[in-house]
């Protein structure tokens, strides 16, 4: 389990619990956290669910994988510290990990 | 139609359109009555896991659905599962149940889906013979499918080959029959159905194209064998058929409404009734890319169409019309299709098959109008967009694997 702060493009913040093995995008959508669409549902097909990790849960969190990466190059606004939220896998090392979502994911 | 006239919206189906228009309707900030009506026992969950990682094993159910049950309490969606809708009674503006009783609508949404096309083959009755739609459709078919077994597929569109594809990793013996000279004829060029058919055969599939069914035989009522009208005879274990779908159309049909092929919509997903839509596999649609009407079988369209009836409901601008966009994960491959390829002039492949990374794109009269991406996002996700702009692009600049595709895309916006 680890406690999951997600951070909207206007500052508005919202903890949820999250359980192991779900994907971070996962849990945003089963909370309706506003701001990640997630249009395939985790397959890494759409690029719909960018979010920017938190600097201090950049290590745990680990690197973008090959595809994910040529995604997100084409995605809006991406930072170092972006990531597809649906290749972050929930582990208790999360715990406290804060995301923030971007403006648009279009 | 304002919100203050509206005071119950029932949807009928309840897979991805009908989810995506309840969670729509709530977000938009409707909060009269909203009624699910589902045939299946599960609530709305997502499909194309099935024929690829949840079919595998490689994905728990849990995670197959949309939203949790709390959600549909918390949001007061109220949702009927294992429940038939049998009829529209447009001048009283009501729907039937199949165990009696009726739901009164102001607005009325169908996502009834589709169904698969029934083989037309004897013996299609037998059992070991199956389907693959549904999540009741994998617990029936995954319990048999045990390393050593034959399955036998009919029909070489994407479920076939995906479900080929997670039969061969589970080591079965995989046999695929097509009808068709080529596999994905119905949807693809000819170089992504070669590139297909040798990476299904060098993973040990089976592959046979141009090959008509004659009949399935049985015994003891159980399935043992295809049987082709060559005479090949091919010993089964289990069948899957994946021969396309139909639209559920018929709850439409018989209201009166208008029909071709699925329920036929605007681009507001409005029927020919003002106050019914229509959203999914089920509807035919304005596809404004491209200057015809037709049936979208995807995840894009269910998401879209469900938006698009939501938003028309509450009064709200029309969303954003995106270009269809597609998947389909094959072994370590990952197949990203933007756009519809039908009637394309022109194909231009850009890097090289055998690298297992490379992109078809599809042009008509020189405007970009599809491509077929293989573990090539760039080449997927700048096209959407380039597509949509109705960009025009040179053969040799797509094929040009040293300019990258942003700065291709950039280009060509320019």
């Amino acid at each position: 389990m680890a406690k999951i702060t997600y951070v909207a493009h206007d500052g508005t913040e919202r903890t949820v619990e999250a359980k192991n093995g779900m994907s971070v995008m996962e849990v945003a959508v089963n909370n309706s956290i506003p701001g990640i669409d997630a249009d395939c549902g985790g397959a890494c097909a759409c690029a719909t669910c960018h979010v920017y990790v938190d600097e201090a849960f950049l290590t745990k969190t680990g690197e973008q994988q090959e595809m994910e990466k040529s995604m997100l190059d084409f995605a809006e606004n991406v930072q170092p510290n972006s990531r597809l939220s649906c290749q972050i896998k929930v582990t208790d090392e999360l715990d406290g990990l804060r995301v923030t979502t971007p403006e648009s994911q279009h | 139609m304002s919100t203050q006239q509206t005071k119950d919206i029932v949807v009928v189906g309840a897979g991805q359109a009908a989810a995506q228009a309840a969670q729509s309707l709530r977000a938009g900030g409707y909060t009269g009555s909203l009624t699910i009506v589902g045939d299946e026992s599960a609530l709305p969950y997502q499909r194309p896991p099935l024929s690829k990682a949840y079919m595998k094993g490689d994905f728990a159910e849990e995670r197959l659905y949309f939203k949790p049950a709390a959600w549909y309490e918390d949001q007061k969606i109220e949702v009927l599962l294992g429940t038939q809708a049998t009829g529209i009674d447009r001048a009283a503006r009501q729907v039937r149940l199949g165990h009696g009783g009726h739901l009164p609508y102001d607005a009325l949404i169908i996502a009834t889906g589709s169904r698969p096309r029934p083989l037309p083959t004897p013996g299609a009755d037998l059992e070991g013979v199956h389907d693959l739609r549904t999540l009741a459709d994998v617990e029936r078919l995954r319990p048999k499918m045990v390393a050593g077994r034959r399955i036998v597929i009919i029909g070489a569109g994407y479920i076939g080959l995906e479900a080929a594809a997670v039969a061969r990793q589970m080591d079965l013996e995989v046999t695929v029959i097509e009808m068709a000279p080529r596999v994905l004829a119905r949807v693809t060029s000819p170089v992504i159905s070669e590139f297909y058919t040798a990476e299904h055969r060098r993973q040990g599939v089976t592959i046979l194209t141009g090959a008509l069914m004659s009949k399935l035989e049985g015994t003891a009522g159980k399935v043992s064998a295809a049987v082709l009208a060559d005479g090949t005879r091919i010993a089964a274990d289990m069948v899957l058929a994946g021969i396309g779908i139909l639209p559920n159309e018929e709850l439409a049909r018989d209201a009166g409404i208008a029909c071709s092929n699925g329920i036929l919509v605007d681009r507001d997903a409005r029927t020919s009734d003002p106050l019914v839509f229509a959203a999914g596999d089920c509807a035919s649609r304005p596809l404004v890319h491209y200057g015809r009407t037709g049936r979208l079988e995807s995840v894009h369209n269910a998401i879209e169409q469900g938006k698009l009836a939501a938003a028309a409901i509450l009064g709200q601008p029309r969303p954003a019309e995106d270009c269809p966009w597609f998947w389909s994960d094959q072994y370590d491959l990952k197949l990203q299709i933007a756009g519809l390829s039908q009637d394309y002039d022109t194909l231009v492949v850009r890097g090289d098959p055998a690298a297992r990374k490379f992109a078809v794109f599809y042009l008509r009269n020189g405007t970009l109008i599809a491509v077929d991406a293989v573990n090539s996002p760039p080449e997927f996700l700048a096209s959407k967009k380039l597509i949509m702009s109705g960009a025009k692009l040179a053969p040799d600049v797509l094929s040009d694997t040293s300019t990258p595709m942003k700065d291709i895309a950039a280009q060509a916006a320019a």
